[in-house]
């Protein structure tokens, strides 16, 4: 079935003219109608729009044009980037109705390659979450096994790829909101070197943090995303004016040379077994195809959640004061004054996790607790940042498990905010230093569900990272997996 | 570090220009205070002579007069037409006349 290839292998066909781009797209939608229902990944089905875009690339196949590597291609957008026309609701009652006036830019760069739009994902309200419960929509389920979470906060964008309901799909990224989810719904996820990929137009979360990243059924299809939509941008002054190398160019099958580092603090007893085992068994892997693995430490580890749970809900709730019912999104009906106004607007329009973060952010900020909270997690930032840096003056990549556990079941953690947030405690240290992170399918565990595998590199060493994670894809066959999912009807 | 009490809740709440009723600010003072004590694991860390990290390119300081950095880009200043008016207020809950509307804040009379 055309909804299960990978985006290059895909690209083969419609360049040589054996398919039809609209075909792709009614061959995913097709898919949609037979198991959307129970996966729920999708807020807002973009149907009419990704037809008109899918005949459009058919007419530059049809001329015989160079196209691009990703024209005609079924993406899924995370609803926490800004399109053009297009609802973008943030998974949050407070923007329910809101309906973007321009693209963010990495859609601007999408649409400049011709792909198709499926959709909308489902997320975690304002990207805070780490299971996609907190959207105030819908609850995503793992196609792996539907009583368990996809991961968050981009859970229906890696949903939705794992489903096959989409081709590859764009998500965000701030404590492991990309490589969390990857790794429950056993697909490769990536989140760029902080400042890789411009922030306009993605709304804010903790402006320090945020990156763009895809989600995609192999490191290929990853590698032609991340040309696609990286490189700095007048719109965004955190982009990073460095060259953009083509990152199919690290799609080596060979790792002889490179050194990987194991850091040992990742290996605690918090660490399910079974997730150790895959892990261990995947680093023996590349050390048998000519890697040399060496244990290193990265001692502040353990203040990396702490660390997170300061800056970042201090930062949203600076970005999310301006949700106030004035220019956009929702307002309380009948407001006796503009305080009042606001309040109410906000205490109806926000969800119980986004409350809790812009309080905890707001308390850490406020008048005689900035130095000991605010101003002290920033240091030890800079302790965790010290800890990779001198990490990579001796290895090339590292290497870790990108989830301490497999997919949670659906509630499990919702009673308990602490538990939910060490959900991130193998993703938030790389958020800290601003590392690109890959994670890509690594084994399952006996339950059958997916596990794994992170790979950071230094900032801007994407193509090292690719370099290793392209090595491992080729010489194991997790990735070809495929979850069974039940099915309406026949597909 | 302190914990937080019922008292400090509705003071940042009001800050944060959110509102809780009893209920609410008893189930997040006992939220927060737990979470907060898991924080206080910082103060396990010497931190005196450390720097504070505020955004990991330090070589890269785009923000316009700072001190710190080396590079200090300001974009070309040139006029260029902003997105029209009626689009901007499409997602507007009250627009009136071209302009958001708000309750009344200056008193007609006064």
């Amino acid at each position: 079935m055309l909804y299960e290839l990978t985006a290059h292998a895909l690209h083969e066909k419609l360049k040589n003219r054996e398919i039809t781009a609209v075909e792709l797209a009614e061959s995913v939608y097709a898919r949609i109608d037979a198991v959307e229902s129970h996966v729920k990944g999708y807020l807002t089905l973009t149907k009419d729009l990704a037809l008109e875009q899918a005949s459009h690339a058919d007419a530059g196949f049809q001329k015989g044009d160079e196209m691009p590597p990703l024209a005609g291609i079924p993406i899924a957008i995370k609803d926490v980037i800004c399109t053009k026309g297009v609802r973008t609701t943030c998974g949050s009652k407070i923007l329910e109705n809101f309906v973007p006036p321009y693209n963010a830019t990495v859609m601007t760069k999408l649409h400049t390659q011709g792909v198709v739009m499926v959709g909308k994902t489902n997320m975690d309200e304002f990207a805070m979450g780490s299971s996609t419960e907190n959207s105030a929509y819908q609850i995503t389920h793992n196609p792996w096994n539907l009583d368990t979470i996809p991961g968050g906060s981009s859970g229906g964008s890696a949903a939705v790829v794992s489903a096959d309901t989409a081709i590859c799909s764009l998500g965000s990224d701030t404590g492991g909101s990309i490589r969390q989810p990857a790794a429950l719904c056993g697909v490769v996820g990536m989140k760029p070197t902080y400042g890789r990929v411009s922030r306009y137009g993605l709304v804010a979360f903790a402006s320090s943090l945020d990156q763009i990243g895809p989600f995609t059924k192999d490191v290929t299809d990853c590698a032609l995303l991340l040309n696609a939509i990286c490189g700095s941008d007048a719109m965004d002054a955190t982009s990073v004016d460095v060259p953009v190398p083509d990152f199919t160019q690290s799609l080596i099958n060979d790792v002889s040379g490179l050194k990987i580092g194991v850091p040992k603090e990742y290996f605690t007893p918090a660490l399910d077994t079974e997730i150790a085992d895959s892990i261990q068994r995947a680093i023996a892997v590349l050390e048998g195809l000519g890697a040399t693995v060496e244990e290193i430490s990265l001692p502040h580890t353990e203040y990396a959640i702490a660390t997170y749970y300061i800056i970042a809900p201090a930062e949203a709730s600076a970005n999310l004061a301006r949700y106030d019912g004035v220019r956009y999104g929702y307002r309380n009906a009948d407001p006796e004054d503009l305080i009042t106004m606001y309040k109410k607007t906000r205490s109806e329009g926000f969800g119980e996790e986004v409350k809790r973060r812009i309080m905890l952010g707001t308390f850490a900020l406020s008048a005689g607790y900035q130095d000991a909270y605010y101003k002290k997690a920033q240091k030890a930032r800079t302790l965790i940042k010290s800890d990779f840096d001198a990490a990579f003056e001796k290895v090339d990549v590292i290497a870790t498990p990108t989830s301490p556990t497999p997919a949670f079941k659906i509630g499990e953690r919702t009673a308990d905010p602490l538990q939910m947030y060490l959900s991130d405690v193998m993703t938030t240290p790389a958020s800290h230093a601003g590392l690109p992170g890959i994670s890509l399918p690594c084994g399952f565990v006996k339950s059958g569900l997916p596990v794994g595998l992170q790979l950071l590199g230094a900032p801007f060493a994407e193509d090292k990272v690719l370099r290793v994670a392209y090595t491992f894809e080729q010489n194991t066959e997790h990735h070809r997996q495929k979850p069974q999912i039940q099915t309406n009807g026949a597909v | 570090m302190a914990t937080i009490t019922t008292e400090g809740v509705r003071h940042v709440a009001n800050l944060a220009r959110l509102e809780f009723n009893d209920e609410e600010t008893e189930h997040f003072t006992e939220q927060l205070a737990r979470i907060l004590e898991y924080i206080g694991k910082l103060n396990e860390l010497e931190t005196d002579d450390v720097p504070p990290t505020s955004h990991i390119h330090p070589h890269q300081v785009f923000i316009m007069g700072s001190q710190e950095g080396a590079a200090h880009v300001a974009k070309p200043d040139v006029v260029k037409p902003s997105y029209p008016r009626e689009e901007v207020l499409v997602n507007a809950p009250e627009p009136e006349e071209g302009y958001f509307g708000v309750p009344r804040v200056v008193d007609r009379d006064s």
